[in-house]
């Protein structure tokens, strides 16, 4: 049986700091995708929110608060939270009550609000909290975390500071004409390189910022989209939201260290290549037939890890992919064609929702001026804490 | 000065002070930060665990530093900020545990695969923690 189901329609409000409220952002990704997808919110029979912890609380964060504003309509609602995950997770919630015959039409919607600077755990004394601790023990960030994968990428398969750079300088001129995109300004290999560094060996602009931000997209069935002939053929055929399998021998935000192999031996993957993995095994489809991918780099070094765990090239390569510019637009395999988060910045309960809008946007050949010309499928992944993870394969 | 372990039970001081983890009394898994309660391997049900000091030895997995002062609750120990360095570093026992650098030292001293030993220093006013110490091989000593 198959277990694909369609994408009615997509929208999103622009990434920026625009200091409003997250509720008017996901109103107006909701509103826009809804009018993509055709269908009446009155018709729309469940909801699910992405929520996020860190603005405002989980009962406000959540399904219902869109509901309301969008106006009650009686549909059913559910709310995910998974870090970086939260919209993959919500969009699976959806998809199988659909599969399940128990809803036809469905929206899934994520909005975030960030403040600026670190992202910081919230205030109080949390002995018992990893989050908290890496913090008041260690001084450990978050780009600390991705300096560590970058510096290993340098030590272990010749990375250079140049090579980083080069991902920014790629990302930046492919969200050029993104209208959704926060930052769209060329930048040069000389800018990221004389920009202050963060965490050795990751300058400012390695790193991705945090911005406000709301996608959503319209879900049903594929009978449902052939019935009413909506959506443009563009199935999702899988949602790998797995978990690590123990040990998990990857450091990993925001923990202290990893488990220990010494009973039980390392698992066959990683987390991240694990994560891909499960997606291509349900979709049944192979890593040789993605056209692009869209992937998480909240640094552009870990790009560079994304590429080698989706098995869109051998470990310890993509610098060779990223020299050879076929992860550029018009290359072999295109990566973070919208911009990615480099010219985005991060809204987490909206950002795994913003890569389905983008995958969706290519399939139909409508991502003007940032086209992957003849996309047939496409690959989202992406990471955050407490071992939560997701990639969704889409195809047309 | 006196210092006191910011936190209890995680490591010892003294000359040679280790960090001490849990090992599960049925599977023999090696856990650090210290854990209690319940075994985290999926194919054991154990629930005891018996202190152990770890190797107070290991290699670099990755290093950093942190040239912009962390948010709260880091706890800056001088006024102005001063950067310092972070290692992961694997141990014997088979996991890779986070930790600063010893001071006087940044990621110029490091690189992956080097060796580290465990010291415990200042964390900030009387409170101590334990950090990674580049281990000096005979005749580097002379280029320092």
């Amino acid at each position: 049986m198959s277990n694909d189901v369609a994408v009615a329609g997509v929208g999103m409000h622009p990434w920026g700091k625009w200091g409003r409220n997250f509720v008017e952002y996901g109103v107006h990704a909701s509103r826009a995708a809804l009018a993509d997808s055709g269908i009446d919110w009155r018709d729309v029979d469940l909801i699910v929110g992405g929520e996020t912890v860190r603005n405002g609380y989980a009962g406000y964060v959540a399904g219902a608060t869109f509901a309301q504003a969008l106006g009650w309509n009686g549909a059913k609602v559910a709310t995910s939270y998974a870090a970086c995950a939260t919209g993959a997770q919500a969009l699976d919630t959806a998809r199988a009550r659909i599969l399940a015959g128990m809803s036809e039409v469905a929206l899934v919607v994520g909005s975030d609000t960030t403040p600026k600077g670190f992202l910081a755990p919230n205030a109080g004394e949390r002995w018992d909290d990893p989050d908290w601790l890496r913090f008041r023990l260690l001084g450990m960030t978050n780009p600390a975390y991705f300096a560590l994968y970058a510096r290993r990428r340098m030590d272990l398969y010749g990375a250079t500071a140049e090579d980083f750079a080069q991902v920014k300088v790629k990302n930046a001129r492919h969200g050029l004409e993104n209208p959704n995109a926060r930052y769209r300004k060329e930048v040069s290999v000389e800018d990221v390189l004389t920009s202050a560094v963060v965490s050795d060996p990751l300058h400012l602009l390695d790193i991705c910022a945090t911005s406000d931000g709301a996608a959503a997209v319209v879900l049903c069935s594929t009978e449902y989209a052939a019935r009413h002939g909506i959506g443009g053929g563009v199935k999702i055929n899988a949602i790998s939201t797995v978990t690590p399998t123990f040990p998990q021998t990857v450091i990993d935000m925001p923990l202290l260290s990893t488990e220990s192999t010494n009973a039980v031996p390392a698992p066959e993957r990683t987390f991240k290549e694990s994560i891909g993995q499960a997606a291509y095994e349900e979709a049944g489809i192979d890593p040789a037939d993605v056209s692009l991918a869209e992937v998480y780099d909240l640094s552009t070094a870990l790009e560079l890890d994304w590429i080698e765990d989706l098995q869109l090239c051998k470990r310890g390569e993509a610098e060779v992919l990223l020299r050879a510019g076929d992860t550029t637009i018009g290359g072999r395999i295109p990566v973070n064609p919208s911009g990615g988060l480099a010219c985005f910045g991060e809204a987490v309960p909206a950002q795994a929702l913003a890569q389905v809008c983008e995958v969706t946007w290519q399939l139909r050949g409508q991502a003007a001026g940032r086209q992957v010309e003849g996309a047939r499928v496409g690959i989202t992944a992406n990471q955050g804490l407490f071992g939560h993870g997701s990639s969704v394969i889409l195809s047309v | 000065m006196t210092t006191t372990p910011v936190i209890d039970g995680w490591f010892t001081t003294g000359p040679e002070p280790a960090l001490l983890g849990s090992r599960c009394t049925t599977c023999e898994t090696v856990y650090f930060p210290p854990t209690q309660g319940f075994c985290r391997n999926p194919a054991c049900s154990g629930d005891e665990f018996a202190e152990t000091a770890l190797s107070r030895r290991g290699t670099i997995w990755s290093y950093t530093d942190a040239q912009y002062q962390p948010p709260p609750p880091y706890v800056p120990p001088t006024d102005p900020f001063e950067p310092f360095a972070l290692a992961a570093v694997e141990l014997p026992e088979g996991l890779v545990v986070l930790g600063q650098v010893a001071k006087g030292y940044g990621v110029a001293d490091l690189r992956v695969g080097g060796e580290v030993e465990l010291v415990v220093e200042t964390l900030h006013d009387d409170l101590s923690i334990w950090r990674w110490k580049p281990v000096t091989e005979m005749g580097e000593e002379a280029d320092q």
